[in-house]
């Protein structure tokens, strides 16, 4: 420290103050940042909403012929994984893996999804090893140099419908369906200013699940009148990106068997299928939120000692 | 750092056969026990001390995670999801970094912002300035190449869209791009020579922040009056009051940064970035990282020519004249008096450059169409107003307020004026401690 | 706080010891996961138990498999090699565990022991040295067993140590006959 030098501003200025100081002003202090802080919301505030509503208006003029999707934004569900303390619905888990396996499985893969962590589902490492061998698993080669099929064990992962992309687009009428095991967190419809700012003290992270439940129950809507829909897709106004989609709409009433007596309807379907989904994108969200907790309670415990040790350190020091 | 007043006195003969060969623990007990530091320093002043953790726990963290990682563009977007699945406490360790990224940003914009509010640039603090300067575009060039590393839609499409402002340089241009992609798309060669600068650069960070520290430690801390230290009275020592003072705010910081790695994982990052990467098909719209939106909206706001400059070239040059004007700040600001507290002009001009940051960086996010693209031609003339125009003729023809003659004399006026006219006592009012 | 509190030594110590052992605690709790990651990741621990086909193997013939990263030794053994095996007296042996996986860990290191009950002839063997982790080789050395190239370990038809400077028996893994020709390992 050289507090001689390098001080020439405050030197002159000095010599001009008079001995009759005014109090001196505190701009530096907590509730002065705070009220700019405020004043910048609001400002920010009026723009954003200002935009938003001029754009809305250019939008909402040509029905037919949209040019932002989704054309509906996604339907909020509740989701037993929502929130600070949420879990999975174990029973829902199983409900939705049998829909993937009866009815998405036929045209979507779930590479990055190894069957032994099925057991997260609830189901035993019977249950588990009985679910692999009923898919045929495509291995080798062996000593012959041959590949071979083989039934499942619980370390392969879910076999791809399609040997390829290409093939899988080729079936599929030229758009290869996405893999599915990062699905739910690979979607979300943008959530706009100020909504993404609330987001984040609700902890709103399901737009995944809800963009494929209101998807999938979204196949019913009538396109309004006018609107070209393209040929061998079909409109649904929650896609987003575009007034329709290649996949036909994949589910009906009763179509898959539920043992539990949950209701066999295509909204149920699509929760459970969504919820599954998210649990396949996201398997350690359960460990992650209870160790969050941990860690805030830790933080707040240790900030308050810290505070109240920075509180005697200080005592006697004005600052 | 000390020069030639050190107070270190080795207690033990270990401590003084130490001391006569490799005075370590005398340069540690001169810079971060000793060391003087202004007694009013407020929690604005903690963010070097979080900056130092963040930038620890980047490379503590990135280090392990290369430890699973694979730098191959068929292996990398599965190895990235193995941590997630299959790695112990993996997914903690990739959430931490990524968010880890967006909290280094977090603290650096306070850091930078807290600098220009309160003239911490000016003489004799220029160098320590530029240093930071050098840090911050560091910073930048290992977080762009860091999210190119998952290998997902927005990595490949960011990488494309960022190294394809070089092929706007006149002449050598395209010649550049493919030095730096090693190939004419982005690819394999991209990938891996990202990754292995994405590794280097972190520690070229740590190298720059010690000589950050260093020039700190010459010319002293700024503090929120802007007077320089006067006499012993005007500091406290660094250990305990600001070790203290920072380990608070630091457990603050990290409160908001746990509760995004652990309730809020992928809020600050984009969905698109959980597909892998495909070099046919473009994402309907590219956002960079949420850090990189003001620059990004700059770039696009130059639709026009201007003479014999097009629009991409433009673009990019304001895009870089709009962080290469950070580095002129101490010479663009010819005011007299360092602090805002004490230039009620420039303290409104600088929170309205607060706003228009923000307003840039939200028309960073939206598609460039219909009246974002005016928007975003207003903030960014705002921008490069506040550096141009605001900083040198502010300090020509603003009347400052009266400065204290110390900063103790500061603190004294501040605690007699928080006690409602009651004689100023050894503790202050609760709402204006800290 | 009030100026009493800050006269209390007592409470002062407290405070800075508790907050002092906090960040202790931190600290260590932070550590964890980054020790923790280096452990087997899930997928390794699943890794699949494999199955071999030793149908082809006639007396005298062996083949090796890798298994968890490591060669298996598979081996039809001759009635030699068995009787070597079974005459040698426990007193000799230098480790006299059996180091098998599917036997009680204290068991002893009897040529049976080393095998499964009614497959005597079939020796399954990790085909690691435990001196320090070399390939040894096979039918070689004084006992017509193994032989570690590496440091000179040898072993005996049964993979018993029986000189050199490996402390252990080549450990026996997890298997099973599914049927006469197969082995599952694992």
């Amino acid at each position: 420290m050289t507090p001689k030098s390098g001080d020439r501003f405050s030197d002159e200025i000095m010599l001009e103050t008079t001995t009759a100081r005014q109090r001196i002003s505190r701009g530096f202090g907590m509730k002065k940042i705070l009220t700019s802080l405020a004043l910048l919301g609001l400002v920010l505030t009026g723009t954003g909403a200002a935009t938003t509503g001029a754009i809305a208006q250019e939008e909402a003029h040509n029905e037919a012929a949209p040019t932002h999707f989704p054309i509906h934004e996604p339907k909020e569900m509740d989701w037993s994984f929502a929130g600070p303390f949420g879990t999975y619905d174990k029973a829902q888990l199983q409900r939705g893996l049998k829909v993937y396996k009866e009815v998405c499985a036929a045209c979507h893969s779930m590479k990055l999804v190894a069957f032994r962590t099925l057991e997260d589902l609830g189901y035993s490492e019977a249950q588990v090893k009985a679910l692999a061998a009923e898919y045929t698993i495509n291995d080798g080669p062996n000593d012959a140099g041959d590949m071979f099929d083989r039934p499942g064990i619980p370390s392969d992962h879910f076999p791809a419908p399609f040997p390829n992309e290409q093939a899988a687009a080729a079936a599929n009428g030229g758009a290869a369906p996405p893999d599915m095991s990062l699905l739910a967190k690979a979607r979300g419809v943008e959530r706009g200013f100020p909504r993404f700012v609330f987001d984040i003290f609700t902890q709103y992270a399901q737009g995944g699940p809800d963009y494929i439940h209101s998807l999938l129950t979204g196949y019913d809507e009538e396109p309004p009148a006018g609107m070209e829909i393209p040929e061998g897709t079909s409109y649904n106004p929650y896609f987003i990106a575009g007034v329709s989609l290649k996949m036909p709409n994949p589910l009906s009433d009763d179509q898959v068997t539920y043992d539990d007596g949950s209701p066999q309807t295509v909204d149920q379907y699509s929760r459970d299928v969504s919820a599954f989904l998210m649990w396949a994108a996201e398997p350690h969200l359960e460990d992650r939120k209870k160790t969050g907790f941990r860690v805030l309670v830790f933080l707040s415990l240790f900030g308050a000692l810290v505070y109240l040790t920075k509180r005697k350190v200080w005592a006697g020091v004005a600052h | 750092m000390s020069e030639g007043h050190s107070t270190y006195t080795p207690k033990t003969g270990l401590g003084r056969w130490f001391d006569a060969r490799m005075p370590l623990p005398r340069l540690v007990y001169d810079s971060f026990v000793a060391y003087p530091v202004p007694r009013n320093l407020n929690y604005a002043w903690t963010f070097g001390g979080i900056l130092s953790i963040m930038l620890a726990a980047q490379i503590l963290t990135g280090i392990v995670l290369a430890m699973h990682y694979a730098a191959d563009s068929t292996l990398a977007f599965d190895s990235v999801e193995k941590i997630m699945r299959d790695v112990n406490s993996g997914w903690l360790l990739r959430y931490l970094h990524s968010n880890g990224a967006s909290f280094f940003f977090v603290a650096v914009y306070i850091h930078i912002f807290r600098g220009l509010y309160y003239g911490s640039y000016k003489a004799p603090r220029e160098l320590l300035w530029i240093l930071g300067c050098i840090i911050y575009l560091l910073m930048m060039a290992t977080g762009f190449m860091g999210y190119v590393l998952p290998w997902g839609q927005m990595s490949f499409w960011g990488a494309t869209v960022i190294t394809g402002f070089f092929s706007a340089i006149p002449l050598v241009g395209d010649w550049i791009q493919q030095l730096l992609l090693g190939g004419f798309a982005v690819d394999n060669p991209t990938l891996n020579r990202f990754f292995s600068l994405h590794y280097l650069l972190p520690f070229m960070i740590a190298g720059v922040v010690v000589l950050h520290v260093w020039a700190l430690h010459v010319v002293g801390q700024s503090n929120p009056t802007g007077i320089e230290v006067k006499s012993k009275t005007d500091t406290v020592a660094f250990t305990p009051y600001a070790t203290i003072k920072d380990a608070f705010g630091m457990i603050v910081f990290l409160f908001v940064f746990a509760y995004f790695v652990f309730y809020l994982p992928n809020f600050l990052g984009h969905p698109d970035n959980y597909i892998v990467a495909d070099p046919l098909k473009t994402p309907a719209h590219i956002v960079p990282e949420w850090y990189f939106l003001p620059f990004y909206a700059i770039l696009r706001a130059i639709t026009f020519n201007i003479g014999p400059i097009n629009s991409k070239l433009g673009g990019v040059l304001a895009m870089f004249g709009s962080i290469a004007m950070l580095f002129l700040v101490p010479w663009l600001d010819t005011s007299k008096v360092r602090s805002a507290v004490y230039r009620p002009w420039y303290k409104l001009v600088f929170w309205l450059f607060v706003a228009d940051a923000v307003l840039l960086g939200w028309l960073g996010s939206q598609p460039a169409e219909g009246s974002y693209v005016f928007m975003a031609q207003m903030a960014t003339l705002v921008y490069f107003a506040f550096f141009l125009v605001a900083l040198p003729v502010l300090g020509l023809i603003e009347t400052p307020r009266r400065l204290p003659n110390s900063i103790t004399e500061a603190v004294l006026e501040k605690n007699k004026g928080g006690g409602g006219g009651h004689p100023a006592g050894a503790t202050a009012a609760p709402e204006t401690k800290g | 706080m009030s100026a009493t509190d800050i006269q209390d030594p007592n409470r002062r110590d407290f405070l800075y010891v508790a907050t002092g052992m906090a960040a202790v605690v931190g600290a260590g709790a932070v550590a964890w996961p980054f020790i923790d990651q280096m452990r087997p990741d899930a997928s390794t621990l699943a890794l699949a138990s494999i199955e071999v086909d030793v149908s082809s193997l006639e007396p005298g013939m062996s083949l090796v498999v890798k298994w968890r990263g490591k060669p298996v030794v598979v081996r039809n053994r001759t009635e030699k090699e068995m009787k070597d095996g079974e005459a040698v007296n426990l007193a000799q042996l230098k480790d006299p565990l059996a180091r098998n996986a599917n036997l009680p860990a204290d068991a002893p290191a009897t040529d049976a022991n080393r095998t499964m009950p009614g497959k005597e002839a079939w020796m399954v063997m990790v085909q690691v040295c435990t001196h320090l982790g070399c390939i040894p080789l096979g039918q070689e050395g004084e006992f017509g067993g193994w032989f570690c190239p590496c440091h000179g370990s040898v072993y005996d038809t049964a993979g018993r140590v029986r000189g050199g400077p490996a402390p252990e028996n080549m450990s026996v893994p997890v298997f099973q006959f599914i049927s006469d020709t197969k082995i599952r390992i694992g």
